[in-house]
């Protein structure tokens, strides 16, 4: 029964694509097309009454001046700082994610013994929790009068003003509401380890240290990589969490300025440009997870 | 046997530790005490924050920052509260109704894409598989605005509101179902079907009577995920939501966590929480039901990550 007869063969040679038509149509309308209006409105060269960009749909019409001007900007102008902010807040926060995250999706998927059921749901629960509602429950805290405050009084220091610009706030309010990303990918692909290797190891003397650095994280490089390609894309796009927990120009990340321009006046083309720009550099990301995913399920089958 | 960190496994090398001290990163039979506090520290950290959130919808003041002691009042029937502020119910109301429709249209969708593209093998469905992945990696940011720009400048049919923001949310939850239904589909292999139309069933009868029955367990799990998914959904909402009156309630928390919240707020954030838990239930019951086990049904949705 491998090989289906040729009968059937015939029968659903047709069936399968219709299946996947209309999804894909779905995909290449409300997905490639979206993307492609991008470029077409970064790349006008009109503007309408209302000063707004009119998009260029004909590649042939299409006018580089905005962009160019955007480009040079983040090189030497502007938006220099921005995406220097960008890149630090997104690194610190991503240092962050694997110094606790590793340790965490570590115990979780090789140690946790009994309770793994239970700490693999505690670890899962904030997946589920909006994560606005994440960062609510944050400000809460963080207010004047919070609780943090409120503990650090305890010990005798002075009250922190969190909420008004606060770079260090940022950072640690990403890694908390991205590490939930970071965690899930890296437990999974911990989680596959073999065991026996660990074991083999151990009963080979070698010490927990260097059992570590030769053999838990070479066959997790990965899932971690993975996990920091998840978590970094998002990240370096983020601008509600800045919004949120600061809201000061002083934090203020490209994808701050991409929603102002976009959202908050006509120059619809600077925010279009900022978004293929911000997409060129994630794409190389993007597409070394793609051909690493690919690869992965490649082997699966 | 006095060494206290050594597991009771390793009995026969107790005796000669006891002799010989080896430093606690030597020994590989110690018990992972700073992993295991490190990881509940973390569990702490990450819920702690919700809980106090949760705890402070049930507060019998104004303030989010002092407890002033238990009371309901914020969910109904003080002024202000869920119950009797019409902005906040319509929001809860317009989240749900979104989360329905977009389960509606995008659990078939992504459905019969995952049996497409998983069974029919040619160069152009892996074109489309491709184009099928990219929307998982692609950030919210560039997939919200790519939708407004397309939805203001070339769609203009599309209304933006809740047609424009239904479109959007279908669009990023088919490639979530299609890739927890075709793990499900590369699991039971293609034996079945051919086995059904050896014995004469045509092949939409052998989908419909024998595979979309072994699929059941995984589509339900798929459409709880994308309900719980569009529920979270805050960027592309954001983009596409047009006026006051398609608002949902992550929006509603953005816009009011920075202008004067009360109580209120956490009362709906934890409306919304209840709303999300009791579809990741229903996922986990869904997908238990195909596993036994507590265990690999939570592995499961861990590996969908």
């Amino acid at each position: 029964m491998a090989e289906p007869a040729p009968g059937h063969e015939r029968a659903t040679r047709r069936l399968w694509p219709a299946l996947a038509l209309p999804g894909t149509l779905w995909l290449v309308a409300l997905f490639l097309v979206p993307i492609y209006a991008v470029m077409a409105v970064a790349f006008s060269g009109n503007i309408n009454i209302f000063g707004e960009p009119i998009p260029a749909w004909n590649p042939l019409d299409w006018q580089f001046a905005t962009f160019n001007e955007v480009v040079a900007d983040s090189i030497s102008g502007s938006y220099r700082a921005v995406w220097i902010r960008t890149a630090i807040y997104t690194g610190c926060a991503l240092a962050i994610c694997v110094g606790v995250g590793y340790p965490v999706a570590y115990y979780t998927a090789r140690l946790a013994g009994k309770r793994r059921g239970l700490v693999l749901a505690l670890i899962l629960a904030p997946w589920w929790i909006n994560y606005i509602t994440r960062m609510l429950a944050w400000v809460n805290l963080l207010q004047d009068d919070g609780y943090v405050n409120k503990a650090l009084g305890i010990f005798g220091f002075a009250p922190v003003s969190w909420l008004a610009g606060n770079p260090f706030t940022v950072v640690i309010a990403l890694a908390y509401g991205y590490l939930p990303y970071f965690i899930v990918p890296l437990f999974a692909s911990l989680d596959r380890i073999d065991q026996r290797l660990l074991e083999a190891s151990r009963d080979l003397g070698v010490g927990m240290v260097r059992t570590f650095v030769h053999v838990t994280l070479p066959l997790s490089k990965m899932g971690l990589i993975t996990a920091m390609v998840i978590t970094a894309l998002p990240l370096a796009g983020d601008y509600y969490t800045n919004a949120i927990v600061s809201g000061s120009p002083n934090t203020t990340m490209i994808g701050n300025q991409i929603e102002l321009f976009l959202l908050q006046g006509p120059q619809k083309n600077l925010g279009a440009s900022l978004v293929l720009l911000l997409s060129l550099v994630l794409m190389f990301f993007m597409a070394y997870y793609l051909v690493l995913t690919q690869r992965a399920s490649r082997d699966a089958r | 046997m006095t060494t206290t960190t050594a597991t009771p496994r390793s009995a026969d090398p107790t005796q000669e530790r006891a002799r010989t001290w080896v430093p606690p990163w030597r020994n590989p039979w110690r018990r992972p005490y700073v992993l295991a506090a490190l990881t509940w520290l973390y569990i702490l950290w990450s819920l702690l924050p919700v809980l106090i959130a949760v705890q402070f919808s049930f507060n019998d003041g104004r303030s989010r920052s002092t407890w002033q002691g238990f009371s309901t009042q914020w969910y109904c029937c003080a002024e202000g509260s869920v119950g009797e502020d019409p902005s906040l119910l319509l929001a809860l109301q317009n989240s749900l109704v979104l989360g329905g429709a977009t389960v509606l249209v995008a659990t078939p969708l992504g459905v019969m894409l995952a049996m497409g593209l998983t069974r029919w093998r040619s160069r152009s469905s892996q074109v489309a598989n491709g184009i099928a992945m990219v929307p998982l990696v692609t950030p919210e940011l560039v997939v919200g605005s790519a939708l407004y720009l397309v939805m203001v400048n070339l769609y203009q049919f599309v209304p933006l509101g809740r047609p424009a923001m239904l479109l959007g949310h279908v669009t990023f939850s088919v490639s979530y179902v299609l890739v927890v239904v075709r793990s499900r589909l590369l699991a039971i292999g293609g034996d079945f079907e051919e086995a059904g139309q050896d014995l004469g069933a045509s092949p939409l009868q052998a989908i419909r009577t024998i595979l979309i029955p072994m699929l059941m367990p995984s589509i339900f799990a798929s459409a709880m995920l994308v309900f719980a998914t569009s529920l979270d959904d805050f960027v592309v909402s954001q983009f596409l939501f047009g006026d006051a009156s398609n608002v949902t309630v992550p929006i509603k928390l953005y816009n009011a966590v920075r202008s004067a919240p009360t109580p209120a707020l956490n009362a709906l954030a934890t409306l919304l929480l209840v709303a999300s838990l009791v579809a990741l239930i229903l996922a986990y019951v869904g997908l238990r039901a195909r596993r036994r086990g507590a265990r690999s049904a939570l592995e499961e949705i861990a590996n969908y990550g």
